[in-house]
């Protein structure tokens, strides 16, 4: 078993133009900033990402769509992307946006194999609309998708050397599901240990699901809005 | 007439001991800080805690640690994280009992608009269609007018929907209005508020049974 990747480009090194990408965070909170990074570098093109927000203009996602890397956004919010916003008034950008319940149990659905959900969100607005709707119980659902993603991209905060991953605090948000979703998933860790170090009651996502890891480097972790009170 | 704190204090009265409540952004995130004495509530941010608590201290934000709203915050004891699948579980599964959220429009039959304006406004819905897809109560905090003037209690929403007969009390800077089978029912009026100028801010049809109290704020 040889998990491990020296750095972000390595483990992201096939992800080719056109392919469909998971990526963990909300808002910049546990995005993973090393593998966005190693994208723009890289410089593939045509990518349809599925992310809960698309950054904001100099960070994140937002990065990737400065370079027109994006061919389509799969979201549930994306409110402080002005250049995003640019791209889909203009039509360069392709957009679906979606509930975010909805988006994380696609995204679940996935990594549990099973093809479809169903849920009450959106009955009744233009979300439902073309979709297949049914009644269980006397409320109606829309049969929903899971997701098809040829990578996932999760940031945790450690990891073992075979692929066991604990998140800290609200920075675990859609990671581990994409996570068991991705046909192939790459993790970027900041405290990267050898197999047997952590301790396996606390671990949130199995070895199983993880293909490559590596530790991150130079972790900015910005905040979107900082919010304080004065100390009285 | 209120201010926004008059209107958070004001839906600070609904809850009830032992509440689990989801805070929309703006307005609702007020109420957190009225939340009657001796009262114990546990707070539900649905990017991923149970048990948020106030803003931190300058210079002790984490970054690893933010609300729904993207800021920066902290946790009470007996707080507990987890994904989003499992947030939004908590959501459709009605274990949230009461989401407060703001609005563009409200229907006389319940439906909200709040996430979009065709041609303006495209955010996007974030986790607003889930939670009033399955809440067991909402609680709409906004304006009674916008800002050229319109009322936003409307027979019918103009606006893309967010969710259909789902609003069960509205309250704003004129007054508290359930929503009923038969339409808006004018239950309380504010401060200084006569019930014409409801009336006359009010589009859809709105109920008006004998005579209305003044609400009453701390």
């Amino acid at each position: 078993m040889n998990k491990v990747v020296s750095n972000a480009d390595e483990a992201i090194k096939d992800i080719a133009d056109n392919m469909t990408i998971m990526l963990g965070g909300f808002g910049l909170c546990g995005i993973p900033e090393n593998c966005i990074n190693a994208l723009v570098r890289k410089g593939v093109r045509g990518l349809t990402c599925i992310s809960n927000n698309a950054g904001v203009d100099e960070f994140g996602i937002g990065l990737m769509l400065k370079t027109r890397q994006l061919k389509k956004m799969i979201a549930s919010y994306v409110g402080e992307n002005a250049e995003f916003e640019r791209q889909l008034l203009s039509g360069e950008l392709e957009v679906e946006l979606i509930p975010q319940g909805t988006l994380a149990t696609r995204v679940l659905a996935a990594g549990y194999g099973m093809p479809v959900i169903f849920t009450p969100a959106g009955v009744g607005t233009e979300v439902a609309i073309g979709k297949e709707q049914r009644n269980f119980n006397g409320k109606e659902y829309l049969m929903e998708y899971a997701f098809d993603s040829d990578f996932a991209l999760v940031k945790a905060w450690k990891g073992d050397t075979h692929g066991n991953l604990i998140f800290r605090e609200t920075a675990r948000n859609f990671n581990p599901m994409m996570a068991m979703a991705g046909r192939t998933t790459i993790a970027e860790v900041e405290i990267l240990v050898e197999a047997g170090e952590l301790d396996p009651d606390q671990i949130h996502t199995p070895g199983i699901f993880v293909h490559r890891i590596f530790l991150g480097r130079n972790y900015e972790k910005r905040i979107e809005q900082r919010t304080v009170r004065k100390k009285v | 007439m209120l201010d926004k704190t008059g209107i958070a204090k004001r839906i600070a009265k609904e809850i009830r001991d032992g509440y689990y409540v989801n805070l929309g952004i703006g307005i609702p995130t007020l109420v957190a800080n009225y939340i009657p004495r001796g009262m114990k509530v546990v707070l539900q941010s649905e990017n991923g805690l149970l048990g948020m608590g106030p803003f931190p201290f300058e210079g002790e934000e984490d970054p690893d640690l933010i609300n729904a709203g993207k800021q920066t915050i902290t946790t009470v004891p007996g707080s507990a994280f987890f994904d989003s699948a499992m947030s939004f579980g908590m959501i459709r599964a009605r274990k949230v009992d009461l989401t407060i959220l703001g609005a563009m429009e409200v229907s006389e039959t319940g439906d909200i608009a709040n996430w979009k304006i065709p041609g303006k406004m495209v955010k996007g819905m974030g986790g607003a269609m889930d939670l009033v897809a399955s809440a067991k109560l909402i609680i709409v905090a906004m304006q009674h007018v916008n800002k050229a003037g319109e009322s936003k209690l409307l027979p019918k929403c103009e606006l893309p929907l967010t969710g259909v007969r789902c609003v069960r009390k509205i309250v704003t800077e004129l007054a508290v209005i359930d929503v009923t089978h038969q339409g808006f029912k004018l239950i309380e009026r504010a401060p200084g508020v006569s019930t014409e100028q409801i009336i006359n801010a009010t589009a859809g049809k709105l109920i008006v049974h004998g005579e209305i109290p003044e609400m009453i704020i701390d």
